[in-house]
């Protein structure tokens, strides 16, 4: 069977890239007792798949992984038991045992589900905007000016090519307070989470942030990517302000995958549930 | 939730930042305010090398089971941290904590290799401590070294407060408990150090003058301090099954190099090869119980998820029940994903099943390390390995479905001449016959051997530590030689020959053998600009070379000179059980080509036995059939160090291939006369 897990991950561990991340979690599987899966040969590793990992600097409410195990207690217990052995910066909000679908007796992985994430830029303490917005107030003004335009070209680097493209359709949701971004996300998601739960992830930086702060939704995964960071540099391009990515936390919110049934989002926790 | 030394903008901006933040899995967490002592322990290399060491683990899990002291972990920061940190005056930090290193009662530092004298004064500095000893205040850490340079501290002794010569695990105690005492009763870090003299195998230089003839030899040691000790004896865990162990290491969220659980089987070797100082310094070899081990081994497996153990000792195959170990490992946690890895390892059946059962033959290659290329040579260095156990061994090998091997030598031993040059060539060029001796159907692929030569590098404690060096010309102008010689054989397509450069191994052998007047060449050259020089990326010996002329020292002096038998060493006034005496007979007969069998078989009265322990406990004197499991259950190691990576030091790395033949018993039954 597989168990999609959704953790956060925060603090000091924004230093660590994603493939030590995996690299933790095989580890923590083993010290928790996990009945993992490997797969076969001489080099035998765990069976497991992330989902659109965040990237080093970056924090996040909602990383989530599909690991494949050959035994399983209750959802709960294994979530208590992971939670036992992992260590500050890492947390797992949720657990749960995949449904299997018909037909096909592996679940579709969670990284090819993914459509949309959500994400809460802010400006770190210690910096300032230099002078171009004085509050959150001036910035939210000037953010909703940049969104207004009909197109917003920026340009996406790859390691191999740079090409240029525009960016405001990969945008679907800004709001700059909590409320708003919480009923602009509910707004935006499909007829088949009702009647389910919405994870409230306490403690995050999405209750107790007075920092200068943009809610947005961005299109994300293999047909349609945009990262917040090029949103944020596009932006300081637009109003002739120097982007310094260090000033800036990206923190991930939620991530999505795309109902069949209306194309709306479903929150990945609430797939083959 | 932890606060960070470094800010977001440089941990983002320098390479690894995991290297500088702590909160791995079994970091210990104490409150430094709820604690009497501060500790911070220091591996002068990255993260990665220093996280590798088993005597680190040890040490941090030992000092950290007093309630009253907190011990933290402090590395090298890389060039690019180290240009930030100075530009922008940022101290050096503890991970755990993330306080400054200059707050803590002691900084202890592990010395594993000569090469990272410049990294100590780097950390020195960066944590603004000053560099000597002497300038040293009652405000700053006591900064005490220990390890296998420490045998020899002299280059480096003005800027240590005191050395720990021997196994950490011993009288750590001693030291913290007399710290405190101290600090209660208010007294000076001088008499704090004066005290600490007189407890057993601790050297406070400070309390030494050093006295040179007019040819620049030592001439004697003169006591500043009545009560110092004429000499200091090392100290030995005499046993090391009962002896604490690591039972949650911690767990690096970067790969490293050593990134497995480390089981420590067995402390120091029974072989008395006479180049190698772990197997002399480490005496005598002691062995850890069996259950122990099995017990160990689930502990640290299950509190770390580690998929990987590897047994450490200096020649595993001596370890009388490893089969029954090996095997337990296997059945337990095998169907489990957990590898085992196995380094130094005698090639016979049973490593050949063993390595079949737990690696992929056709990814991995065999290690042989015959060191010297002719059997003459290989008497001389007491290894007690014939040509025929290597072919024996290969030719097993390659029918079990290898078809990779590595080769380690050393050049520039002792008496060695061109003919052992091309015994090195003729010798591989024989393995690749036995290869093209297989059926073909056997073979599997083409056949791949890689020759390795390091440079030979003279010890103290060991029985060539009167021996000359070679020259960096003669040392290119061998290695030339053996590559023509390669070159002509007939399997020169199946060989590539690699070897090191001879400028690191020169200073490496001015430092080993050197004395008290090195510290102000070493500060010289990192004050030129040196540090991180096991890196060949950062190694300039330019700069050193400049440092030494500057201060008018000759290399020659150090190295290229077989010295008097009756020269006073600047490492005398340590005592490391094997006595001068034994070394000397050593010596000669190494000079004469005689062999001297291991100490399962004959003991050759090399002084260890003043520890009455290991394989020395009970043992009559007369020859012996070999170790008992009774006489190793009995038997017993940590040091500010361990010896494994002091070896993998010596050998480059038995480490990747999981094996080395690094002895054999056949060797020895060609007897030999006794003194």
């Amino acid at each position: 069977m597989n168990v999609r897990i959704r953790f956060k991950k925060y603090g000091a561990m924004k230093f660590i890239g994603h493939l030590d991340v995996m690299r933790y979690f095989q580890k923590a599987f083993r010290r928790a007792g996990f009945d993992n899966e490997y797969t076969k040969g001489f080099s035998p590793h765990q069976i497991m798949s992330f989902a659109a990992p965040i990237g080093v600097g970056l924090t996040s409410d909602a990383e989530y992984l599909d690991v494949g195990l050959l035994s399983s207690d209750e959802p709960e217990v294994m979530k208590a038991r992971l939670n036992t052995v992992l260590t500050e910066g890492f947390e797992v909000t949720d657990l749960y045992i995949l449904k299997e679908r018909e037909g096909n007796r592996k679940a579709v992985s969670a990284m090819s589900q993914v459509a949309s994430a959500d994400y809460l830029v802010y400006l770190k303490e210690g910096y300032s905007s230099d002078g171009f917005f004085k509050d959150q107030k001036g910035f939210a003004e000037k953010f909703a000016d940049f969104l207004s335009l009909d197109e917003i070209i920026a340009d996406k680097r790859t390691k191999t090519s740079e090409t240029s493209a525009d960016i405001r359709p990969l945008i679907t949701i800004a709001a700059y307070d909590k409320d708003e971004y919480e009923a602009m996300r509910r707004a935006a998601l499909s007829a088949e989470t009702e009647g389910m739960d919405l994870i409230i992830d306490k403690g995050s930086v999405l209750s107790d942030n007075n920092n200068i702060k943009v809610y947005l939704q961005c299109n994300t995964g293999s047909s349609s990517n945009l990262k917040p960071e090029l949103v944020m540099e596009t932006f300081h391009k637009h109003i002739g302000a120097e982007f310094k990515s260090f000033a800036w936390q990206v923190h991930r919110l939620e991530l999505y995958g795309r109902s069949i049934r209306d194309d709306r989002l479903i929150p990945l926790y609430m797939i083959d549930r | 939730m932890r606060k960070l030394a470094l800010s977001d903008e440089i941990l983002l901006s320098v390479e690894k930042p995991a290297r500088y933040i702590g909160g791995e899995v079994n970091m210990q967490v104490k409150d430094p305010k709820d604690v009497d002592i501060r500790f911070c322990m220091c591996f002068p290399d990255v993260y990665e090398i220093g996280m590798s060491h088993l005597g680190l683990h040890i040490l941090y899990d030992i000092i950290n089971r007093r309630e009253d002291t907190y011990c933290e972990r402090v590395f090298s920061p890389w060039l690019d941290l180290d240009r930030l940190m100075r530009e922008r005056g940022i101290p050096l930090f503890a991970l755990e904590s993330q306080d400054s290193v200059k707050d803590f009662d002691f900084l202890g530092i592990t010395l594993q290799y000569e090469m990272c004298y410049t990294n100590i004064l780097q950390i020195l500095e960066l944590s603004h401590i000053p560099i000597y000893a002497k300038d040293r205040t009652d405000a700053d850490p006591v900064v005490v070294g220990g390890g296998p340079c420490a045998y020899n501290p002299e280059p480096i002794a003005d800027f240590f407060d005191f050395f720990y010569i021997g196994e950490g695990e011993n009288a750590y105690n001693d030291i913290l408990d007399l710290y405190k005492e101290c600090k209660r009763l208010g007294l000076s870090r001088n008499e704090y150090l004066k005290r600490v003299s007189r407890i057993e195998g601790m050297y406070v230089p400070s309390l030494y003058n050093v006295e040179y003839n007019e040819d620049n030899t030592v001439k004697g040691f003169a006591k500043l301090y009545d009560k110092a000790p004429d000499k200091v004896r090392k100290q030995v865990v005499r046993d090391l099954s009962p002896a604490l162990y690591p039972e949650k290491p911690l767990v690096p969220f970067i790969k490293i190099t050593q990134d497995r659980v480390v089981l420590e089987i067995q402390r120091g070797c029974i072989r008395g090869c006479r180049f190698c100082q772990a197997g002399m310094v480490y005496r005598p070899a002691r062995g850890r119980d069996i259950e122990t081990l099995k017990r160990h081994a689930a502990n640290m497996l299950n509190s770390t998820g580690y998929e990987e153990i590897s047994l450490s000792s200096l020649s595993s195959s001596d370890y009388p029940r490893l089969g029954d170990l090996v095997y337990y490992l296997i059945d337990e946690f095998g169907n489990k994903g957990v590898n085992i890895s196995l380094p130094s390892l005698r090639i016979d059946a049973f490593a050949l099943d063993v390595m079949g059962k737990v690696q992929d033959v056709r990814k991995s290659s065999l290690t042989f390390a015959p060191e010297a290329g002719t059997q003459r040579l290989r008497d001389v260095i007491n290894k007690g390995l014939t040509e025929e156990d290597i072919l024996k061994g290969a030719s097993d090998a390659f029918m079990c479905g290898w078809n990779r091997v590595k080769l380690y030598f050393m050049m520039g031993l002792p008496t060695e001449t061109m003919e052992d040059i091309e015994g090195i060539a003729a010798l591989a060029d024989k393995i690749a016959g036995e290869y093209y001796k297989q059926p073909k159907e056997k073979r599997s692929g083409k056949l791949n051997i890689v020759v390795s030569t390091s440079f030979f590098v003279p010890k103290p404690f060991t029985p060539f530590q009167w021996s000359r060096m070679d020259t960096a010309s003669e040392y290119i102008e061998k290695q030339h030689a053996l590559r023509s010689s390669i070159n002509e054989r007939t399997s020169k397509k199946s060989i590539k020959y690699i070897w090191h450069g001879a400028e690191l191994s020169v200073l490496e052998g001015v430092l080993a053998r050197g004395d008290r007047r090195l510290s102000k060449v070493i500060y010289d050259a990192y004050l030129n600009g040196c540090l991180f020089d096991s890196w060949s990326e950062c190694f300039d010996y330019d700069k050193w070379a400049r440092a030494f002329d500057a201060n008018d020292i000759d290399i020659a002096f150090y190295n290229n000179r077989e010295r008097a038998e009756d020269e006073i060493f600047p490492w005398d006034i340590i005592d490391a059980g094997v006595n001068k005496a034994f070394l000397l007979r050593e010596y000669r007969r190494a000079g004469e080509g005689q062999i001297t069998p291991n100490c399962a078989r004959y003991c050759a009265g090399c002084g260890a036995r003043v520890f009455d322990s290991g394989i020395c406990n009970g043992f009559s004197g007369s020859i012996s059939g070999g170790i008992s499991d009774e006489l190793c259950r009995k038997s017993v190691r940590t040091d500010i160090t361990s010896s494994d990576d002091f070896k993998a030091n010596q050998q480059v790395d038995g480490m990747d291939a999981g094996l080395v033949t690094d002895s054999n018993d056949k060797g020895l039954d060609r007897e030999v006369g006794l003194p």
